[in-house]
């Protein structure tokens, strides 16, 4: 494989931030992508992943901070001076040039040879496994074959950072793993840095090296996969990982990280992932997985054992989500490896560990490389 | 097959469709609710197809001394049509102003609209004013033209009493007359029509391309011009008849014995001052000819190009 990318070593994005008529679109971005890196933006939409995105593919002009690629500003540079590779969203492929054309687009605009063109171009089609379709027009493709077709047109320029706006969100489900595990192998075998949009935590989660979550134009947390999985840095990001389960609950007892809260009926033991005083309203996140329902009857004398009726069942292969409504009316969503049957009365077991306790106020909180940020920047200063 | 499955089943009766009468008629390819077009379709052909019939018709019933002059028997009027070159030469002089004034409004248009894509303060405003001359008659304009463009008119009045001319400058009352209200009356057409087609074509084609290190120049040649070009081939043919079909402002604000002797007044003075129906007539199916070869040979160019979906709202 002779297609590579160009080599630098750190990009940086320095307090970026966009406004639009006043209206903050993203704040006080942070970042520092090493090359290699794969990077995903993840979001519910309106929360700037894509205005920031577009400004480092220099679509948009930042209102605020620098873009930095080795110590070099690169923000004041048009978007056709950039060297990034971009692949959009609705594909944007150009309707009347074949498909061989598209891919050639960047390199003939930028005068390469064009023998070089043409080794190139066929290069990156057969890396995309486009070889047949050459020819063809990319109203005549596939949705998946046109995805293709942009990352073979971005990837051709051998481009300094590839950046993908929620490139799989138009395919249907089972073209989007299939293209997901595509998009991860041309990034381990080209070693392509690439900067990833999306608002799906699973494709966040598979795809990324790191991930950056971002809510109204601001970076709520930084950090790997595992990370941002297991340790979610507050409820909003909680609630995004997948934690469906948020409890607003009264706390009455911490000690170290234990924590006792209670509400809505119970009395629960969990974890603090953020601190918070004995007395305040916090909010209690569980994942699915981790609240079970269990059948064997025995194990009801340990911690965070209660019960729940069984309001709704669905089969998700091999296992099952269950919605329990609690005594108070609370609804609980579950899991179970068997099938309750709808309207029992079944007992539910929370690991301690896996119940988070967070403040129930998002301003407050800062994620803790931010936080660390500030304090260097007071010493600094 | 029907044979066979007859023979299978000799016995049974055709089952009964249960679809409406509706649907079973649609199936054969009658759609009922076209029967709404009646009343449009006598329209057409009361004022339309008849007349024009009958238009066709008096051109083969020439004046005697149309046949006397050039024979041919009942083509008298289309040989007197290519041999007189009196009225022959209109044809030459209506397209030295069709032509230009089509290509200008198109070539115009094109910068404009593209300006006007993007939102900024003021840009209703400014649309607007360019498509308000739509709504000014013909005559109108010509009034206009020759109020502010006359030997008399304000802009001459100004520049001689500035000194900036001693002479005042022939605007009106002749080929740059004509042209001028051809282009105020044209333009808005050929200027909504673009930026519709413009309009159509998705930005991130171009947002693309940019990315790809396209330059402005690139982009325009490259993506925007081909995905446009079939667009501007239609407006260049409406911006083109209307030209084309011009009239009273040939005969208002232009030359109409010289330089704007069009092939619409020629009809005109056939009709009107010659009283020679059949001639008048001949001259105006000659005019629709040139139209038609013209647009046909732009058709036939826009053939050639790309004109399938631009990915826009479009």
């Amino acid at each position: 494989m002779s297609l590579t990318a160009s080599a630098f070593d750190t990009l940086e994005l320095k307090d970026v931030g966009r406004s639009f008529g006043g209206r903050e679109a993203l704040a006080d971005l942070n970042l520092t992508i090493r090359a290699g890196e794969f990077i995903a933006l993840l979001g519910p939409s309106g929360c700037g992943k894509s205005t920031a995105l577009n400004c480092l593919a220099g679509l948009l002009p930042l209102t605020h901070g620098q873009i930095l690629i080795d110590g070099k500003r690169i923000d004041v540079l048009p978007s056709e001076k950039r060297d990034f590779g971009m692949v959009f969203q609705n594909y944007a492929l150009f309707p009347h040039l074949s498909v061989a054309k598209n891919v050639a687009f960047g390199l003939e605009v930028r005068g390469v040879p064009k023998a070089e063109v043409k080794r190139r171009v066929s290069e990156a089609i057969a890396l995309v496994k486009l070889e047949e379709h050459a020819k063809k027009l990319p109203g005549q493709l596939s949705g998946g074959q046109q995805q293709r077709v942009a990352i073979a047109r971005a990837v051709v320029l051998e481009p300094r950072i590839v950046l993908m706006d929620e490139p799989l969100s138009n395919l249907d489900a089972k073209l989007r793993l299939d293209m997901r595990t595509e998009i991860r192998r041309l990034h381990q075998s080209l070693g392509l840095t690439t900067v990833y949009v999306t608002h799906d935590q699973e494709e966040a989660l598979s795809l990324a090296d790191r991930l950056v979550v971002l809510r109204e134009g601001r970076v709520q947390q930084i950090g790997t996969p595992t990370e941002l999985h297991n340790n979610p840095a507050n409820w909003h990001v909680a609630d995004f990982m997948g934690y469906r389960n948020l409890l607003d609950m009264e706390l009455t007892e911490v000690s170290g990280t234990q924590a006792r809260v209670s509400g809505h009926g119970l009395s629960l033991v969990a974890t603090l992932a953020q601190p918070a005083r004995p007395g305040d309203t916090v909010r209690m996140a569980v994942r699915p997985h981790d609240l079970n329902v269990v059948t064997d009857h025995t194990v009801t004398t340990g911690r965070n054992v209660f019960t729940g009726r069984v309001g709704v069942v669905e089969y998700q292969g091999r296992e099952f989500a269950v919605e329990v409504t609690t005594s108070t009316g609370q609804r609980l969503f579950v899991h179970a490896e068997t099938a309750p049957q709808v309207g029992d009365e079944v007992t539910l077991v929370l690991d301690p560990a896996r119940a988070l306790v967070y403040q129930q106020s998002l301003d407050a909180n800062v994620s803790d490389e931010e936080r660390e940020r500030q304090v260097l920047a007071e010493v600094g200063s | 097959m029907t044979a066979i499955t007859e023979t299978h089943r000799p016995n049974l009766p055709k089952p009964k469709s249960t679809a409406s009468r509706a649907h079973r008629l649609a199936e054969r390819g009658v759609d009922t609710k076209l029967l709404m077009l009646l009343p449009a379709i006598v329209f057409a052909l009361v004022l339309f197809v008849y007349p024009f019939s009958y238009g066709i018709g008096l051109t083969f019933q020439p004046l005697p001394e149309i046949q006397n002059q050039y024979g041919g028997g009942i083509f008298a009027n289309y040989i007197a049509f290519f041999k007189d070159p009196f009225i022959f030469d209109s044809v030459w002089i209506t397209m030295r102003l069709a032509l230009p004034v089509a290509l200008f409004n198109v070539i115009v248009s094109i910068p404009i609209a593209f300006k006007l894509r993007h939102k900024f303060r003021g840009k209703r405003f400014m649309s607007t004013l360019l498509v308000l001359p739509i709504t000014l008659g013909t005559v109108l304009t010509a009034q206009g033209l020759l109020i502010f463009a006359g030997r008399q008119g304000w802009l001459n009045r100004f520049l001689m009493d500035t000194g900036i001319i001693s002479q005042p400058l022939p605007l009106v009352n002749n080929y740059l007359g004509v042209v001028f209200s051809l282009v105020i009356s044209g333009f808005p057409f050929a200027y909504l029509l673009i930026s519709s087609y413009l309009s159509g074509i998705d930005p991130s084609l171009e947002a693309a391309a940019k990315t790809l290190g396209a330059n402005w120049k690139q982009r325009f040649t490259k993506v925007t011009l081909p995905l446009l070009a079939p667009g501007l081939a239609t407006t260049f043919i409406l911006t083109f008849v209307l030209a084309f079909s011009v009239f009273p402002s040939a005969r208002l604000v232009g030359d109409p014995l010289g330089s704007t002797r069009v092939m619409a007044l020629m009809a005109y003075r056939s009709f009107a001052e010659q009283i020679n129906y059949s001639m008048a007539s001949t001259i105006a199916i000659m005019m629709g000819v040139v139209e038609l070869i013209v647009i046909a040979i732009v058709l036939l160019g826009r053939s050639f190009l790309y004109k399938g979906s631009t990915g826009g709202k479009g």
